[in-house]
């Protein structure tokens, strides 16, 4: 059975690899080929999932060697793949999520000409994400980590005839880079300090390591998830890569490449559970990020770049959960799922109302939308519950827990985290009941396309596109209930990550109250000041925070400040030191062997006779030198 | 007298033909002297052939008389065929490998 | 040593020989140049048999003297017996350069030789005992045998070298005179033969042009190789003056009016040759 694990990973590369070399002869059906690869891998995934079901716990995780990748002595990369409990969650999320994604895509991606193209990437998202979470070594983790960054970037910049699409491409491949050189960097750390990098000897020997070497191994990795999960302060990328195509928001940014971040610091349990600091760091960076991102979602009118900030606050709980230890990382596992039902069911209801509308974005030119689509109406509302943490639905419960578990932290530091992990709470509240008053609510704000004048005639989506929106909504609802009846997430999970019980300052249940009672604040802020009074189609001036919030709390003119500025003078110095020093010496040295040779050249003046002296004087020279040389 | 005498001559015309081959200008000229210079290194073997009691040197000139007449057979061709295309004998008309 | 008689002999060749090679150098005219040179190699061929090597001065005489420098003769008349090479010098430094270089070869090859220990010498009455065609014979075709061999292909590869550097390919099959007549015929250019040169002229000479019945020159007459090189004569003016005369006093005898008396020529200016690049060239120095 375990041979069937490389064929996770080998399905959707097969995939990808037949959409984008096939040419236009796929151009009919490539789309279902694409969506096909993608259930054949979930169907493997199932398959896998109720076998390691059929084992014993303790039996569960399951090594399979393919090849060796590199064997150098004292350097060993193997292509292995593990399949325990943790990657066995991601695997069905990925290929869940991402089967019905194919499935949506083909209906919103149909009138697209490149569309083959489209689903050969999809694929090869899900192929590299596949191999992220399923190798065993981090070498190989690192080959899928590149891979997804290079599949977010060809599908983000997807739309390349706009500018601002391939900008935002460069954009996310960049900053994902500064995150990559923190996982090579890491692992070059634990080859020196552990001779290896596959997961089994590194986490045995990391209980030897120093602390110090184990904490720099730490921050580099959380580096590294920073760029991948979009944590401040490697957070720019995410709203801009809402350029790409929804789907791809939906797949990519919300329920799976984000949450390779999360994923990295769950892995590397054994090594933050030993660095208390590189914990404190995580913690700290979640809940910025949390806020940050909760902030910047309240204040976008763009439907897309205001859940993308409600993704950014989201993964922002989960790496605040990741970074609490053996307490929060089951949860933030948790809330990972979960998060990826209804982030991706958001996404994608909000991609059925653009669908709807002629592509637009802006809210403010929404309004009443819930009478025209009432499938996306009903999905996005279960979404958009699930994500408030409406008592009952999935995000209720995941979230809880992780308030709880900051809450368990202990000491100031539990108070704090606890507090911004509910203050959160509610501003995610506020600007889910925001985005679901302006779209869905109200009275109608349409506008006329600004090129052809035409009056968008607002309809429900085709039933491929409803369909995935359907399921997923169920998902949202449900898995919540599901994963905590009778513990059986924690249950599940226990084994790989370690589990531990929080104790709360406060109980539990009283917890459980205070999150509720501030979501609810959130939702009747929003209401009445979204829901009760008319929305203006241009958007006020606001507060300062507001407008800083617009422009994504100033993170683009702080990164142009603080590091483009400085490059680009930087640059400006060596291309001057290159144009004025090196060049200078250069062209100086070529343009005195060029004017020596121009005087030179004279001397071949092509009379044979000239020629003729010259041999006859070295015939001269070499004869009196014969003579001198004799006579001395 | 001393047969080195022949040597000095066989010197003398060595170096008139040499500076002739620099100074003249018409092809033809310029031919005889090196016929000139050949001339007086076939005395220099002769007097040496002489000198050494040996005929070797006589050999030796005698090729070299063979191998000037090959020359001077392929070097008036080549005069011959430049004059036809060029109108001209005199080598510094042709320059036309001058920069 | 040597006996007297070769000590003058020497002498006097050697100012033959020295006197040839100078004039060669310095005559302006190509064929002198080879004249001079011929006296030079005649000195040496003497000079060949009085060391012994009479075969050598033989061959010197016949071969060169006889053949190479006929063929150097052969090309001097075909480019052009009297085309002179100017002596004045156009490369900057040249001649001065040429002299100082000939003048330090010279003087170090001397020098070398007053040098070498060259005092005694052995004398060919030995190697010749059995007469010197024969003791060549003996070694061309022992020792050197392959170097004679040798020469036998140079000699061939010289001989198919200098057939192929003057062939001339004909690119369409030549003309034959039926052609060129009918061809003369149609364009209506010169039906008639070309005028002889020498006409009415006071010399048959082949660089004199002929004269055309009222005087002109008809310069078709002389050969297109000389009109060339610009070596066409012009009749005399005079000659041409003192006719005109001629038949104005006959004419004066004869009492014939004016109007039956032939036209004076008027004076023409001397013919024009086509210009050749050489004079082109003094012409601009």
């Amino acid at each position: 059975m375990n041979s069937l694990i490389p064929l996770l990973v080998a399905v959707p590369l097969a995939g990808a690899a037949l959409l984008l070399l096939g040419g236009r002869a796929l151009d009919r059906f490539g789309h279902w080929l694409g969506t096909l690869a993608a259930a054949g891998s979930f169907g493997i995934g199932l398959v896998l999932f109720a076998e390691m079901l059929g084992r014993p716990t303790d039996q569960r995780p399951v090594r399979e060697f393919l090849y060796s990748w590199i064997p150098v002595n004292g350097f060993q990369a193997d292509v292995a793949f593990q399949l325990d409990q943790l990657s066995m969650t991601f695997v069905l999320l990925i290929t869940g999520v991402g089967t019905l994604i194919h499935v949506y895509s083909t209906g919103y991606m149909a009138h697209d000409e490149r569309r083959r193209r489209f689903f050969g990437y999809l694929n090869l998202f899900l192929a590299a994400m596949l191999l992220l979470v399923l190798a065993d070594n981090y070498l190989l983790l690192y080959v899928g980590w590149e891979g997804v960054g290079l599949a977010s970037y060809l599908l983000i910049g997807f739309w390349q005839h706009k500018p601002s699409a391939a900008t935002a491409a460069k954009k996310a491949f960049i900053v994902n880079r500064v995150g990559d050189l923190g996982l090579s960097i890491a692992i070059m750390l634990m080859f020196v300090e552990f001779g290896s990098f596959a997961f089994g000897p590194v986490f045995g020997a990391a209980d030897d390591a120093s602390e110090g070497k184990l904490t720099a191994i730490g921050l580099m990795l959380l580096l590294a998830a920073c760029g991948k999960s979009a944590q401040v302060p490697l957070q720019s990328w995410l709203g801009d890569a809402m350029e790409g195509p929804t789907p791809v928001s939906a797949l990519i940014h919300a329920a799976t490449m984000v949450t390779a971040g999360v994923y990295l610091i769950t892995r590397s349990s054994a090594i933050f559970d030993l660095a208390p600091d590189a914990q404190t760091a995580v913690v700290a960076v979640g809940t910025v990020t949390l806020l940050f991102g909760a902030i910047v979602g309240c204040a976008k009118d763009d439907i897309k770049k205001a859940l993308a900030g409600s993704t950014m606050s989201q993964i922002g709980y989960m790496v605040l959960a990741a970074g609490l230890g053996p307490i929060g990382y089951v949860f933030a596992i948790m809330h990972l799922v979960t998060h990826g039902f209804f982030k991706a069911g958001l996404f994608l209801g909000a991609g059925s109302v653009m669908h709807g509308m002629n592509d637009e974005v802006n809210m403010r030119h929404y309004g009443g939308l819930r009478k025209y689509m009432p499938v996306t109406f009903a999905t996005f509302g279960l979404g958009y519950l699930a994500i408030i943490g409406f008592p009952g639905l999935s995000g209720f419960f995941s979230k809880d827990k992780i308030i709880e578990a900051a809450f368990s932290k202990g000491g100031t530091e539990g108070w704090i985290l606890g507090l911004c992990a509910l203050v959160g709470a509610a501003v995610t509240a506020f600007y889910m009941t925001r985005v679901m008053m302006m779209t869905f609510f109200g009275e109608k704000r349409w506008q006329p396309d600004p090129e052809t004048g035409e009056e968008p005639h607002p309809h429900e989506s085709p039933k491929v596109m409803t369909l995935p929106m359907v399921v997923l909504a169920v998902g949202s609802v449900f898995a919540g209930a599901l994963f905590t009846y009778g513990d059986a997430f924690l249950k599940w999970l226990e084994p790989v990550t370690g589990f531990e019980e929080g104790h709360p300052p406060i109980p539990a249940a009283a917890v459980t109250v205070l999150t509720t009672v501030c979501m609810l604040a959130g939702v009747g802020l929003a209401y009445t000041m979204y829901g009760r009074t008319r929305v203006p189609v241009t958007p006020p001036v606001g507060s300062a925070l507001t407008r800083a919030a617009r422009r994504d709390l100033l993170q683009d003119d702080f990164n142009h400040a603080v590091l483009v500025r400085p490059g680009s003078a930087l640059a400006a110095t060596l291309v001057w030191f290159d144009s004025r020093g090196l060049d200078g010496f250069v062209n100086g040295l070529a343009a005195t062997i060029g004017g020596v040779s121009g005087r030179l050249r004279r001397v071949q003046t092509g009379f044979v006779r000239t020629y003729a002296l010259s041999m006859f004087g070295g015939t001269l020279v070499l004869v009196a030198t014969t003579l001198l040389m004799r006579s001395v | 007298m001393n047969p080195v005498n022949y040597l000095y001559l066989s010197a003398l015309l060595f170096t008139i033909g040499a500076s002739g081959v620099l100074i003249r200008r018409n092809a033809i000229v310029l031919f005889m002297c090196v016929e000139l210079m050949l001339n007086a290194s076939n005395l220099a073997l002769v007097t040496f052939s002489r000198m050494h009691g040996n005929l070797d040197g006589q050999i030796i000139a005698f090729f070299t008389m063979v191998v000037a007449a090959a020359e001077v057979v392929v070097g008036l061709a080549i005069i011959v065929s430049i004059f036809r295309t060029r109108h001209t004998a005199s080598v510094d008309d042709s320059n036309l490998m001058k920069l | 040593m040597t006996s007297t008689g070769e000590a003058v002999q020497f002498w006097v060749l050697a100012v033959i020989a020295v006197g040839g090679a100078l004039g060669m150098l310095l005559m302006k005219k190509a064929v002198h140049s080879a004249l001079c040179l011929a006296a030079t190699m005649l000195a040496l061929a003497v000079c060949y048999m009085a060391q012994g090597a009479v075969f050598l001065g033989v061959v010197q005489i016949v071969v060169y003297t006889g053949a190479i420098m006929m063929l150097f003769l052969f090309v001097v008349m075909l480019v052009g017996v009297t085309s002179a090479d100017s002596l004045k010098e156009q490369l900057k430094g040249q001649r001065f350069a040429a002299v100082l270089c000939g003048l330090g070869f010279g003087v170090l090859l001397i020098a070398g030789l007053a040098n070498a220990k060259l005092h005694s010498f052995t004398g060919l009455s030995e190697a010749n005992a059995e007469g010197n065609v024969q003791g060549l014979a003996r070694l061309i075709f022992t020792k050197y045998v392959w170097a004679f061999e040798v020469t036998g292909a140079l000699l061939i590869t010289a001989a198919i070298g200098a057939m192929v550097l003057t062939h001339r390919e004909y690119v369409q099959k030549p003309k034959t005179q039926r052609e060129l007549a009918s061809q003369r015929v149609k364009d209506n250019l010169q039906v008639p033969p070309m005028p002889a040169p020498g006409v009415y002229a006071r010399h048959n000479a082949v660089d004199i042009p002929g004269l055309l019945p009222d005087g002109t020159v008809a310069e078709d007459s002389v050969m297109g190789t000389l009109r060339e090189r610009g070596q066409i004569r012009d009749v005399s003016q005079e000659m041409l003056q003192r006719m005109a005369e001629l038949e104005e006093s006959t004419a004066d005898w004869l009492g014939r009016p004016s109007s039956a008396r032939p036209v004076t020529p008027e004076q023409r200016a001397a013919l024009e040759t086509v210009p050749t690049k050489e004079k082109k060239k003094e012409d601009e120095a």
